[in-house]
């Protein structure tokens, strides 16, 4: 089963743009950013994007560029659960 | 051992992608190379439902997402990746398969947007066949005839 995006309760911050705009915003908005390698794999999907990809965190949530072959991509909310501890103790800065 | 071929398919939206995918998949085999396609659902139908009694691709399909894990993981990896690339999409997608792949990586840019995309491929990998072309495929099937020269090299 491909794993998938739809499962998760997100809000989209930015749509059918560029990487490297929704890059920009997550750098833009977060504190604590995180960057990683394309095939991360966080709330089961692997991450693509041009490296190193930026994971932000804000409060009690997460910001990943998400991108779609055929609509772009999309910077996302997501609320981190368990994720922003074990982003936090794997990718210690 | 066989070796073989990624060719990750970008959104189908133009129609010279389809066709330009599949007489890359014959050609591979014709030089011994399985190829493995990998898409949206859309862009491995087109191929599928072409090419109903597979005279011209052997290999096997997978979903993009799906090839990027198993990628990611170590599960599998190719000899060579072709990636196809019409948008900033496909840059992400090129970018991360050279990140995560030791196969050759060739680039192949069309579309309306070729000619800057060819320039952001050009910083990522060595190989990219690049034409403006939308609709018609023989611009790019000429290039991909020159590809055996460096195929086995």
């Amino acid at each position: 089963m491909a794993p998938c995006v739809e499962e998760l309760d997100y809000e989209i911050l930015l749509s059918r743009t560029t990487f490297a705009e929704c890059s920009k915003l997550i750098q833009k908005r977060c504190r604590e950013i995180y960057f990683v390698a394309p095939g991360y794999k966080i709330f089961n999907i692997y991450l693509i994007g041009i490296p190193p990809l930026p994971i932000g965190i804000e409060g009690d949530h997460i910001l990943i560029a998400y991108i779609k072959p055929c609509h772009g991509a999309f910077t996302l909310r997501i609320p981190g659960g368990g994720e922003i501890e074990r982003i936090r103790k794997e990718l210690k800065k | 051992m066989t070796k073989t071929a990624l060719l990750a398919l970008g959104c189908p939206e133009f129609p010279v992608q389809t066709s330009t995918a599949i007489y890359l998949a014959y050609k591979l085999q014709k030089h011994g190379i399985t190829p493995v396609f990998a898409g949206n659902k859309s862009a491995l139908l087109l191929v599928k439902v072409a090419d109903p009694e597979r005279h011209y691709y052997d290999g096997k399909m997978m979903n993009l997402d799906i090839t990027i894990g198993a990628l990611s993981t170590g599960k599998i990896d190719f000899d060579f990746c072709f990636v196809f690339v019409h948008s900033d999409s496909g840059i992400a997608y090129l970018a991360s398969i050279h990140a995560l792949s030791k196969g050759k990586m060739v680039a192949i840019v069309f579309g309306k947007c070729a000619e800057e995309l060819t320039e952001q491929c050009k910083n990522i990998c060595e190989h990219v066949l690049a034409e403006p072309v939308i609709h018609n495929p023989m611009p790019l099937k000429e290039q991909i005839d020159g590809v055996s020269t460096w195929l086995h090299v």
